[in-house]
Parts: C-alpha cells; sequence; structure tokens
C-alpha cells in the first residue's frame, strides 16, 4: 500500500504529468467555449427572422428563375440558343414551390442536448486517451530511461509488484483527472444547451446511453493508458510509445489504407483501428461499399454494408491490451536490468 | 567472523549471434565478513559491475550460489532488500525532483520514517541544497545523494560501486571517514573503486576480480605481503661502482635490475646481507631500502593491467586464473 502511495505521489509530482493534464484539459474548455459561441438559443424573433430569410430567397429564386425563362424564350425566337443552354420547351422553367424553402434552414446554430451532445463525447474520449496514452508512457519510461526503476528495485525487488503497482497508481491518476472531467463535460454542455440551445427530450434512456458512451470513453482512455505503459515498458523507453505509435499510424493505417485503396479491397476501413475505436464509441459503424449494387424491390441501387459493432471493438482491444501488457509483465519478469 | 556476503562459483553468460557467447562471471566466489569493509576491485569489464547487478537481482545468473544475511538470494531478496543499501554504478535520479523528493518518494517505497531523511542528508552534505533540483548538481553532488539513498534504510550491508567518483578531494575524504565510522558502527560495508589508494587505506579485506574470476581476495595486508616481492633500491657513493656491485650481488644469487643511478634488488631476504658483501668488495653503500609494494601494483600485476609503452591495451585484455601465467587456479567454497 505504501509503494501504491508512493507511485501517486510520483506521478502527481511529475511535471510532465500536470502539463499534460492542464493542456488536455485547456483544449476541452476550447471545445466547450467554441460551442458556447458558435450557438444559439432560438427564440421567436430568431424564428420570425429565419421566416423572412426564406421568403427573401424563395422571392429571388421567383426572380432568377422568371428571369431566366426570359432568356430562354428570347433565345429560342431569336434562333441564337446554343445547344443544351436552355431545356426545349422554356415553359417548363419555373420557381420553386414556397413550400420548397424551409425557414429552418435559416436558422442559427442551436445546441440540442439530445441531439448533439453524443458527438461531443468522441472529442471527450479522444483527448483523454491521448492524455492517458502519453502520460502512461512518460511515467514508466521516464523511471526506466533515469534509472529510477533500478533504484526502486533495489528497494522492493519484486519486480511484477512494481510495475503492476506503478500501473495501478497511473490508472488512478488518470481516473481522478478523468473522471471529473467527463463531469464537468456533461455539465458544461448541460449549460450550453440551457443558454445556446435547448435540452428538450431528454429521457432517461436518453441520459443512459450518454452515460453509456461517457463510460465508454472513460474505458477507452484507460485502455490507451495501459497500452502506452505498457510499450514503454517493453521498450524501457518514452520513445517506444510514442514512436509505435507514430508508426501505427503512419505505417498501419495510412499506408495500409492507401494500399487497400489501391487494391480496391471491400471495406478498406475495417482494417484501420480508428474504425474500431469510433465504433467502440458510438455501439456501430456500418461501412459502405459503393462498387457493389444491392438492388431493393423498387429497382433502387443499394450499397452493400458491414457493421462494426462496440462488441467487436471491445474484443480488439482486449486481445490488443492483453498481448501488450502481457510482453510488457514476461519481459518486465524476464529481461535482465542493466 | 560470520559472513554476510558469500557468493560461489557465480556465472554469467551474454549471448549474442553476432559475437557468440561471453562469460562476464566465470565461477566467481567472494566472502565478506560482517563489519569489515571490503574493497572489490577489477579492472573495467572485469565482472565487478555484473557481481553487483546479479546480487541485487537486477541480472539473472546461470549459475552458482549467493547468499546475503545468511538468506539464499535472490530467492531470498524481499526479505533482505530492506537491510541492504546499495548504489549499482552511476548515480541516476529524476532531474525535475529535488533530493529531498527523490529521497521522500523512495523512503514511501521503502515504508522508511522521513525523519531519517533529514538524517541522511546531512550525513552526506546535502542539507542545505536539498531542496534544489537534482538536475542542478554536480557530479558529486548526486553521488553524495546515491549514497544518501542507500544509507537511508540504515543498512546492515552497505555496497558502493564507484562512491568517490565525482567527488572533490575534501568529499573524498569524508566518504573516507563515513565509511570508517559506519564499519564501526557495526554495517558491512562493499565498495568498488578504481582509486585503490582510497580502497588500501579505508579497506580491512579486497577480492580482485578478473575476466569474472577471483584473482586474490583476503585481508589487505595478506594480499600486499602475497604479491610483495621483497624488492631492495640500493644506491652507491660512487655511481661508477654500480656495474661492479651488480656483478657482485648478481653472483650471491640476488636478481638485479640495474638503473642508471641505483640497483633494483629482487628476492633479498636480508638487507643487511647488502652492506656486508658490498662492504667486503670496497663499495659502500649510500641508500639501501625496501621497496614497498601497494595495492595498486598488485592489482596491477595481479590483472596484468599495467600499461605498455607502444600499445594499447584491450578492455578485456587482463589476467584470467588458470590462464598462461597463473598456475594457481582458485578453487572457490564458502569462505575460501
Amino acid at each position: 500500500m505504501s509503494l501504491y502511495r508512493t507511485e501517486l505521489r510520483r506521478l502527481g509530482k511529475r511535471r510532465f504529468t500536470r502539463w499534460a493534464a492542464l493542456l488536455g484539459l485547456l483544449v476541452l474548455l476550447a471545445v466547450v467555449v467554441g460551442g458556447f459561441f458558435t450557438n444559439e438559443k432560438l427564440d421567436a424573433a430568431a424564428l420570425a427572422k429565419a421566416e423572412r430569410a426564406a421568403e427573401q430567397q424563395w422571392q429571388q429564386d421567383v426572380r432568377n428563375s422568371e428571369q431566366f425563362r426570359a432568356e430562354c424564350e428570347k433565345a429560342k425566337n431569336g434562333g441564337t440558343a446554343e445547344r443544351g443552354q436552355f431545356p426545349e420547351d422554356c415553359a417548363v422553367i419555373a420557381p420553386p414551390p414556397r413550400e420548397a424553402i424551409e425557414a429552418e434552414w435559416f436558422l442559427p446554430s442551436t445546441f440540442n442536448f439530445r441531439e448533439n451532445f453524443g458527438f461531443t463525447l468522441l472529442p471527450l474520449a479522444a483527448i483523454l486517451a491521448l492524455v492517458g496514452f502519453i502520460v502512461g508512457a512518460s511515467f514508466v519510461g521516464a523511471e526506466w530511461n533515469t534509472g529510477g526503476m533500478m533504484n526502486l528495485l533495489l528497494w522492493r525487488p519484486k519486480r511484477l509488484t512494481v510495475l503492476l503497482t506503478k500501473l495501478a497508481a497511473l490508472l488512478t491518476g488518470l481516473l481522478a483527472v478523468a473522471l471529473p472531467a467527463t463531469a464537468l463535460w456533461f455539465g458544461s454542455f448541460w449549460l450550453v444547451a440551457t443558454l445556446r440551445g435547448t435540452t428538450e427530450k431528454m429521457t432517461s434512456g436518453a441520459w443512459q446511453s450518454f452515460a453509456l458512451t461517457g463510460l465508454r470513453g472513460l474505458v477507452l482512455a484507460l485502455v490507451t493508458a495501459t497500452i502506452g505503459f505498457a510499450l514503454a515498458s517493453l521498450g524501457r523507453h518514452t520513445a517506444m510509445a510514442l514512436g509505435g505509435a507514430i508508426a501505427v499510424m503512419v505505417v498501419g493505417q495510412f499506408g495500409l489504407g492507401i494500399l487497400l485503396e489501391m487494391a480496391g479491397a471491400r471495406f478498406a476501413e475495417a482494417w484501420l483501428l480508428p474504425t474500431y475505436a469510433l465504433a467502440f464509441m458510438q455501439k456501430k459503424v456500418t461501412l459502405e461499399n459503393w462498387d457493389a449494387c444491392q438492388a431493393t424491390y423498387f429497382g433502387e441501387c443499394k450499397p452493400e454494408t458491414l457493421d462494426i459493432t462496440w462488441q467487436q471493438s471491445s474484443v480488439l482491444l482486449a486481445v490488443g491490451l492483453t498481448v501488450i501488457l502481457g510482453a510488457a509483465l514476461w519481459a518486465m519478469r524476464r529481461r535482465d536490468i542493466s | 567472523m560470520p559472513a554476510v556476503l558469500e557468493i560461489e562459483g557465480l556465472r554469467k553468460t551474454y549471448k549474442s549471434r553476432r559475437r557468440g557467447a561471453r562469460n562476464a562471471l566465470d565461477g566467481f566466489d567472494m566472502r565478506v565478513e560482517a563489519g569489515q569493509v571490503h574493497g572489490f576491485l577489477g579492472p573495467n569489464g572485469s565482472g565487478k559491475t555484473t557481481t553487483l547487478r546479479t546480487l541485487l537481482g537486477l541480472i539473472r545468473p546461470d549459475g552458482g550460489r549467493m547468499q546475503i544475511l545468511g538468506h539464499e538470494v535472490p530467492e531470498a531478496l524481499p526479505t533482505v532488500a530492506r537491510q541492504v543499501g546499495a548504489i549499482v554504478e552511476s548515480p541516476q535520479f529524476f532531474p525535475h525532483f529535488s533530493a529531498r523528493d527523490t529521497l521522500s518518494l523512495l523512503a514511501g517505497a521503502g515504508e522508511v520514517p522521513a525523519i531519517r531523511i533529514d538524517e541522511v542528508l546531512e550525513l552526506v552534505g546535502l542539507r542545505d541544497r536539498a531542496g534544489e533540483r537534482v538536475k542542478t548538481y554536480s557530479l558529486g553532488m548526486k553521488q553524495r545523494l546515491a549514497v544518501a539513498s542507500a544509507l537511508l534504510k540504515s543498512p546492515k550491508l552497505l555496497i558502493l560501486d564507484e562512491p568517490a567518483n565525482g567527488l572533490d578531494p575534501g568529499g573524498i575524504r569524508e566518504m573516507r571517514t563515513l565509511m570508517r565510522t559506519l564499519a564501526e558502527s557495526g554495517m558491512t560495508v562493499v565498495l568498488s573503486s578504481h582509486i585503490l589508494g582510497e580502497i588500501q587505506l579505508i579497506c580491512d579485506s579486497v577480492t580482485i576480480i578478473s575476466l569474472g574470476r577471483r584473482v586474490a581476495y583476503g585481508p589487505v595486508e595478506e594480499v600486499l605481503a602475497q604479491h610483495s616481492s621483497g624488492s631492495v633500491r640500493v644506491r652507491l657513493e660512487a655511481v661508477a661502482d654500480l656495474a661492479a656491485a651488480a656483478d657482485a650481488l648478481t653472483r650471491a644469487g640476488a636478481r638485479v635490475t640495474p638503473h642508471p643511478d641505483h640497483l633494483m634488488l629482487a628476492g633479498v631476504d636480508k638487507p643487511a646481507m647488502v652492506t656486508r658483501l658490498l662492504a667486503e668488495q670496497g663499495l659502500y653503500v649510500s641508500e639501501l631500502a625496501p621497496v614497498a609494494v601497494d595495492l595498486e601494483s598488485v592489482f596491477l600485476d595481479l590483472t596484468a593491467t599495467a600499461p605498455v609503452p607502444g600499445q594499447n591495451r584491450q578492455v578485456d585484455q587482463s589476467t584470467k586464473v588458470g590462464g598462461a601465467g597463473q598456475p594457481g587456479a582458485t578453487t572457490g567454497g564458502w569462505g575460501a
């Protein structure tokens, strides 16, 4: 227990931990502030203004179509119409019906909590995961690099206990930041919706869905922090984790993506990790293959689809986590420390 | 005296696909008795640090037995670690933490009372600089911090790898005094160092390692005596008489090495014989001085690492026990 408390202290004392956490929280704050200033509350005046804008737009369309028809008729009568410039019959040129121009199009952006909040949980999870990854990698990587791990093992010769206690302290520290940050995120956007949008139609089911998405975001952050920690421990340097992540992104994702595209592979995105992260957060991602036509009863051509579910993503995350953490533990137990 | 540290037949082989196998430790033996300051000497790459790392559980041995305070290690390390303070190689600490933070975190991990931090800071002379970041410290100050970290748990066995590295002359003398004080208080100290003059001054006993094997061990005086050649330096009133003196002494059975202004004699049991013999020849001695052997010359002799003009010695060029010119291979064994 003393080792666990000491590692928590060590984590908190590290400048990099503090700066990374602060930077992550500032980015989140910027998203909230941006959301606040780019949305407006819809009142009667805003609706009336939108109605007026829609009316003006329709009248402009009427003027444009009348002018175009006049030009058409003049060209037809004068025999100067170029082929394809006008329709065969100028009478078909008509303005859109009034109801086709909807006032909704001219409404300012507003934050509908029920419809929009779910999407904001994606950047929250991404930033928490990023902070978790680099702090996790740095926490153990710097220990290896500076000889701190060796010093610690001279005091506590149980290697696996030391490594797992460090990991436990890291995850506790991450939760200590991520949980309040997530709670504040919910609260901030509720405030944004209250002041700059609407909180209507929030049922218990909607709340439950958001809570579960938030929970999956926390799990994703914890998993990426553990992977960063394990990679840095495996390579005994922070750069191992950061370099590994960059290599996976550049080679494994962009490179693989281009290769699959060139090879004309079906559902190329199914091979890319971000797809699974997105599916984990959104519960499902549907990939579409536009090269295949699946005819409907009405003769319509629909693309072939593939669903990636959050359960499939969970399996992938669990396997990846087990393999990388297992390798780090094995190396910790077996490899000499020199 | 009971042994605090015993090593028998320790082996460690590093395998490389390109370079093949290299025996870092090749049946190494060591014994350190309680309350002693024990010097652990060897050329670069001889296996000193590998021995210490293996002893402390950082490296897995390929064979042999080790005991610390009567417990088999590495199995019993979790039990005895609380009683062993150690620094291995260059001290390395997190650069952005202060000395106090560094010691506080170690004390926390080892359940050592916080009051001990101030005690060790005072002991190593870092009291007034304890709040500064380690990255601002000189090598000598980092060395002091490393010693402080090793002393933090009031160990029964203190293992220090090059503790005087980077220390100023005053610091070296303080370290020497500290080692003696600790030994007098009942602590056993194992010192690995290349400053052989210091080792000779501080240590009660030594172990010398070369290419992974022990080449000498025992109390410092015994090791020196075993390797004393009984050399005597002779000067005459007239330098021109040196040749005649060398001839007379050689005929009497002494091994003579002539120098421009003196003679060096080896294998002389009684220096008085020299004065008598030369006086009988009408040659008069102006100086007759037994040459005392020091640890450095014994070390260089035993490990065959003395510099040779015009040659660049490579790291692994040193003596192996049982090799050419070393017929007396050690047999090892507990307390051998």
